[in-house]
């Protein structure tokens, strides 16, 4: 597509996403509390900056980055790829031939989320709310590496084809026994940090993978297993996230 | 000089941001797959664009997304109306996830799902109001869970029990809802909450924790992500049980 036209188009869809926002916000702030918004002019101005700049930023990973992220992708679950180029016998799916889809994903899964503008917003709020006991890249680097752990576990479940449940179950059970002995101050962060982390940057590229692999894998399907990739990404973060504030307490007690 | 520093500052810091991006793919691309990097002066037009982006939006943040949510927030508080600051809540939630095109790409793929289980006639109109009904009814549910998220702000209640509580009506509703809406369901914890919704809902929960009285803001204010996360995942498994 021709950038112009694409650049157009794209701003044309922030702007209708952020139309319902702009209502809900302005209607209350007009009708119920009727007071003028402090510094309107600088708010409206930065509203403006937040429209272009998504649309900038949309459009220059679907120019660059999507097409070949994705083009890389589906060659990695190729089985000529996987299997050098001899076509692959019928039933026998051995899970460690897929090493490389792994590495791709826990790689793909850590710089997305260190690119990923929600959880940039959630690091400065945080360093911001917390007096810079969490720093921004020490969030963000945790969460990333949940995201990466996650995408990498999620693959290799595509791969063995073990019912999605079951991780999610026991994913889910950790955290509960890690919320009792994490540090109080970090539990609700970290919650949180499980739902910012898939927007984006990280959605198309993780489902493109997990399409592509569900579709080359022999005996699976991609609209039952292709689904549930941005689940394991929603949840490793909050292990990591709770582990890394649990590290920094036992440090500063030793 | 000083101007050129404001304005380059935060582009070299949103590149700094991009490079795990550029190294993994330009890593897997030649040295894996050992293919050339095709249309490379594409590639560093996009990615110029996505640094520029990001620096703007990170700007916007600061000026317009934060403040507004930090002002409605403290104003609700002075007003002192916990009806109007509820309903706001759950117009912010509704409104904002009801259109989100992430959920709508969900929402279709769900329909498909559905008329090939056959759980739904295979027809247009069908799967039309099947995925409509499932928007509906996730952006209820982030609606909702703002609500009780800021419910939760005001009385003091500790997250851990609320959260512990929703993941075993997870854990719960996993073992009686049809299989093919499970790993929907999973996802769709993950796609609702938008780059505007986040740091928004971000601002609104820090700015309530910081002007009510015996609230601590981190361990308070943040938390609202996580219930739009998890109502969701519960809702659709609901609407997946009703067919």
């Amino acid at each position: 597509m021709e950038l112009l036209p694409h650049l157009f188009h794209t701003l044309l869809l922030t702007i209708r996403d952020v139309l319902p926002i702009a209502a809900v916000i302005f209607g209350f702030q007009l009708l119920v509390i009727r007071k003028p918004i402090p510094n309107l002019k600088r708010v409206l101005i930065g509203f403006l900056y937040v429209l272009f700049g998504l649309a900038l930023f949309l459009v220059g990973l679907e120019e660059a980055l999507f097409p070949l992220g994705k083009v890389m992708a589906r060659q990695l679950t190729d089985p000529v790829f996987l299997y050098g180029g001899i076509e692959q016998l019928a039933g026998e799916i051995r899970w460690l031939d897929y090493l490389w889809v792994y590495l791709f994903a826990a790689a793909i899964g850590f710089a997305t989320t260190i690119a990923e503008p929600s959880l940039l917003a959630v690091a400065i709020k945080a360093q911001e709310v917390s007096g810079g006991t969490i720093g921004i890249w020490g969030l963000r680097i945790a969460v990333a590496l949940g995201v990466a752990a996650g995408i990498a576990l999620g693959t290799f479940r595509i791969v063995t084809g073990t019912p999605l449940y079951y991780y999610i179950i026991a994913g889910y059970l950790f955290v509960i026994v890690q919320t009792l002995f994490a540090p109080r101050m970090i539990v609700a962060l970290a919650y949180d940090s499980g739902g910012v982390t898939t927007s984006t940057v990280t959605v198309p590229l993780v489902t493109a993978l997990g399409l592509g692999l569900a579709s080359t894998v022999p005996g699976r399907s991609p609209v039952l297993d292709g689904f549930g990739l941005i689940a394991f990404a929603s949840l490793f973060p909050i292990i990591t996230v709770l582990g890394y504030a649990q590290l920094s307490q036992w440090r500063n007690r030793g | 000089m000083h101007r050129l520093r404001a304005i380059a500052q935060p582009l070299l810091d949103s590149l700094r941001d991009l490079a795990p991006i550029i190294v993994v793919i330009a890593f897997f691309q030649l040295a894996v797959l050992q293919r050339p990097l095709p249309d490379l002066e594409r590639l560093l037009v996009g990615t110029l664009l996505v640094a520029v982006g990001l620096a703007l939006f990170v700007r916007g943040l600061e000026i317009g997304l934060f403040p507004i949510g930090e002002s409605m927030a403290y104003a609700f508080a002075r007003k002192g109306s916990v009806l109007w600051l509820l309903l706001f809540a759950f117009a912010l939630g509704f409104g904002t996830t009801v259109a989100e095109p992430a959920l709508i790409a969900v929402a279709g793929e769900a329909a498909e799902v559905a008329a090939k289980g056959g759980v739904i006639g295979d027809n247009p109109a069908e799967r039309g109001s099947y995925a409509m009904g499932l928007r509906l009814t996730v952006a209820l549910s982030v609606g909702l869970a703002i609500v009780i998220g800021v419910l939760r702000i005001l009385r003091g209640w500790p997250i851990q029990y609320l959260i512990v509580g929703g993941y075993a009506g997870v854990v719960v509703m996993t073992l009686f809802a049809p299989e093919e809406i499970v790993g929907i369901a999973y996802d769709s914890g993950g796609v609702t909450t938008s780059t505007i919704t986040v740091p928004l809902v971000t601002a609104l929960g820090v700015g309530l924790a910081s002007s009510i009285k015996g609230r601590n803001p981190m361990v308070d204010g943040f938390g609202l992500i996580a219930f739009a996360s998890l109502t969701p995942m519960i809702f659709v498994m609901a609407y997946g049980m009703m067919f």
